[in-house]
């Protein structure tokens, strides 16, 4: 943790359409350079969000406001239009103009700051280079592949040397394996550019993988704010332990050092002094399988419903009876029960994760 | 014996999707057909025959009328019917852009009444329309008198039977038929587009002229289109606003067919709006492709 002052403030940011709450009192921080996920399922407001950063929403109530260029006093963002911000958006649908070709769509914004032309010149054959376009310089964004057209996008934003680059879903358009060279692609991009990143996704490994810290969504508020570790380690409660990771839950009554659920009492660490309705978070890394015997003390009892062989490691999928998710377990090597067996779970009671559940 | 199978697989889909469209096509064809591609093969024809003495035609080959089009008194009808299409073309856009955009912009609600309101005027019949404006113009007319009252004028000026009032009908006749498609192209275009201007830096007066208009163009063009071939071509607004001395195009060819019975001149001055018509639509259709970048889509796709 450092005490430097934060690029962009938002605090207490609310919006609502009529009836829907798209942002409930919003707070967060985005650092200097961090590479910074909003990770939320679809709906919960992570564009109203970014637009509103952008200047293209204006929140009901709450106030943004950005580091200077001069680094020291802050700006208010709410109060500048949209092209004065000293912040690039770049689309969930990309936003391409249809009749510029690629150079002139990514020149664009360059002319606008009214730069030389031989700077402009310059440095949109260096983004060129970057992106990877420079023999699509001249072709029309309607005769672009989808992760081509995600690129233009991304040269179009970064040229400008934005101090916040803002991305919506960057990479949802675009089908598994071009995702996945993109994503080592955008964090490249970002240490070569140096600019912060804010990137918006509704898939947790996504986030996962790329951000330095997360703020985790749902409905509107921020459920948590955390690096990916922390998210996974100690969710902030029930919604963040069930979004992020994939873990089961199960659904009881704590006390000061035990959890009821399902007619059972298991041992449980509960640092919080939880009690009454909670729940307890099981990682597949977590649970061991186990014989059904007394010697083997299990847990919860349930069949195997199916096994997955990874390679270096698998998972078993267990169904317990009372219990409504599935149970999963993970360990190295190869599976080592069958579909249909009876097996016994049990589980470190110092990992699982104990949290209350808000009536 | 199994390629004369009508069942097999992608032939007969394809030839049930032809029978489909033939199907639904059919109705629309056969009626542009009938009414439409005969009379101008006919009036083709016409042109290159002579005239009969009473109307009709007289069949002996002739280029005479086209050679006849080009006399300085019809060359002379021709300009003044391009100034005067032409003018009109120009404030129906210079009007009917705004609203459109105005329209646009409005609550999804509100919407509909404008575009309800644009249309109303084509409810009621267009001589009584073009009627109202010969009392709103006449020297004892609303708008000479209130000149007259407010002291801009100090006795009425001759608005009506000018080129004038021609234009005044004419864009008040046509400005629906550029409202509605300029409307529609300005609802149709990505509003993320000129937000993705805007924060690139582009001001909101920036944005429209390099985004919003470009790419609204296709539309503009179809609205110049529908009021200035209609506009060349009427003769009703004309006549009773301008009072017969104002003549264009349009005056001229009712002329040939219904008073001095030239068929194959009138065949010949209806050929060449109907050209112009061609012309136009396919400069329009060129250019929307153009400012979409489609152009080659077809390779692209490959
Ligand atoms: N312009 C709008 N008008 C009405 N409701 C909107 C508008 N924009 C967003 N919403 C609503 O606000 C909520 C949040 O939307 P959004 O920010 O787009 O979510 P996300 O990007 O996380 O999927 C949704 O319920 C959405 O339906
Ligand atoms: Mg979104």
């Amino acid at each position: 943790m450092t005490l430097e002052t934060p690029l962009l403030t938002i605090t207490g940011v609310s919006k609502a359409y009529g009836d829907v709450v798209a942002l409930d009192n919003v707070s967060l921080n985005i650092r200097q350079n961090e590479f910074f996920a909003l990770l939320g399922p679809s709906g919960c407001g992570k564009t109203t969000l970014l637009r509103s950063i952008a200047g293209f929403e204006d929140p009901d109530v709450g106030s943004i406001s950005i580091l200077g260029p001069d680094s020291s006093t802050p700006i208010n963002l709410l109060a500048l239009p949209p092209n004065k911000r000293p912040v690039n958006l770049m689309f969930q649908s990309y936003a391409l103009f249809p009749h510029m070709n690629v150079r002139k769509n990514i020149m664009y914004g360059l002319q606008r700051e009214g730069l030389s032309k031989e700077e402009i010149a310059q440095r949109v054959e260096e983004v060129l280079v970057t992106t990877g376009l420079t023999d699509k310089a001249s072709v029309r964004p309607a005769q672009l592949s989808g992760g081509q057209r995600q690129r233009v996008a991304l040269a179009r934003a970064i040229v400008k040397r934005p101090r916040l680059l803002l991305l919506d879903e960057p990479l949802s358009a675009l089908d598994r394996k071009v995702r996945a060279e993109m994503q080592i692609e955008l964090k490249r991009l970002q240490h070569e550019v140096g600019i912060t990143f804010v990137v918006v996704t509704h898939d947790q490994e996504e986030a996962m993988s790329m951000a330095d810290r997360i703020a985790v969504m749902h409905e509107g508020r921020v459920q948590q704010i955390a690096d990916p570790v922390t998210l996974y380690a100690q969710p902030a409660n029930v919604f963040v332990a069930d979004f992020i990771g994939s873990g089961s839950l199960l659904h009881g009554t704590a006390s000061e050092s035990s959890f009821s659920a399902y007619g059972s009492t298991f041992p449980c660490h509960n640092p919080d002094h939880i009690s009454g309705g909670a729940v307890l978070v099981l990682r597949p890394e977590d649970v061991r399988v186990t014989g059904v015997t007394s010697t083997d003390n299990p847990l919860l009892v349930g069949t195997i419903i199916e096994t997955h062989f990874y390679g270096g490691s698998s998972s078993t999928s267990v169904r317990v009876p009372e219990v409504e998710d599935v149970i999963v377990a993970s360990h190295p090597g190869a599976p080592q029960h069958h579909v249909g067996d009876q097996v016994g779970l049990s589980w470190d009671p110092q990992t699982a994760v104990l949290l209350q559940v808000h009536p | 014996m199994s390629t004369t199978t009508p069942t097999s697989g992608r032939g007969a889909a394809r030839r049930r999707a032809l029978i489909g469209r033939t199907v639904f096509a059919g109705p629309g064809l056969i009626y542009i057909t009938a009414f439409m591609a005969i009379p101008v093969l006919l009036v083709l024809v016409y042109s290159f025959f002579q005239r009969g003495r009473f109307g009709g035609i007289v069949w002996e080959f002739t280029f005479d009328n086209y050679v006849r089009a080009f006399e300085p008194v019809y060359i002379q009808v021709f300009s003044n019917s391009l100034v005067i299409a032409g003018t009109t073309t120009l404030l129906a856009l210079l009007i009917g852009y705004p609203t459109a955009y105005a329209i646009a912009k409005l609550p999804a609600r509100w919407r509909t009444v404008a575009l309800v309101m644009v249309v109303l005027p084509f409810w009621t019949n267009f001589l009584i329309r073009t009627y109202a404006w010969i009392i709103l113009l006449n020297s004892e007319g609303p708008i000479n008198s209130s000149l007259v009252d407010a002291g801009i004028i100090s006795a009425p000026i001759g608005l009506l039977y000018t080129p004038g009032a021609v234009i005044v009908g004419l864009v008040y006749a046509y400005l629906p038929l550029v409202i509605l498609p300029v409307y529609a192209s300005i609802e149709r275009l990505d509003r993320q587009l000129v937000e993705a201007a805007g924060n690139l830096g582009a001001s909101r007066a920036r944005a429209f002229f390099d985004v919003t208009l470009p790419l609204t163009l296709p539309g503009v063009m179809i609205g110049a289109i529908f009021v200035f071939v209609p506009s060349l071509g009427n003769f009703v607004v004309p006549e009773l606003l301008g009072g017969g001395k104002t003549v264009m195009v349009g005056n001229l060819i009712r002329d040939q067919f219904l008073e001095a019975r030239d068929w194959p001149f009138g065949a010949v001055l209806a050929l060449f709006v109907i050209s112009l018509l061609v012309i136009l639509f396919a400069m329009q259709a060129a250019i929307s492709r153009r400012i979409n970048g489609t152009g080659k889509r077809m390779s692209s796709r490959a």
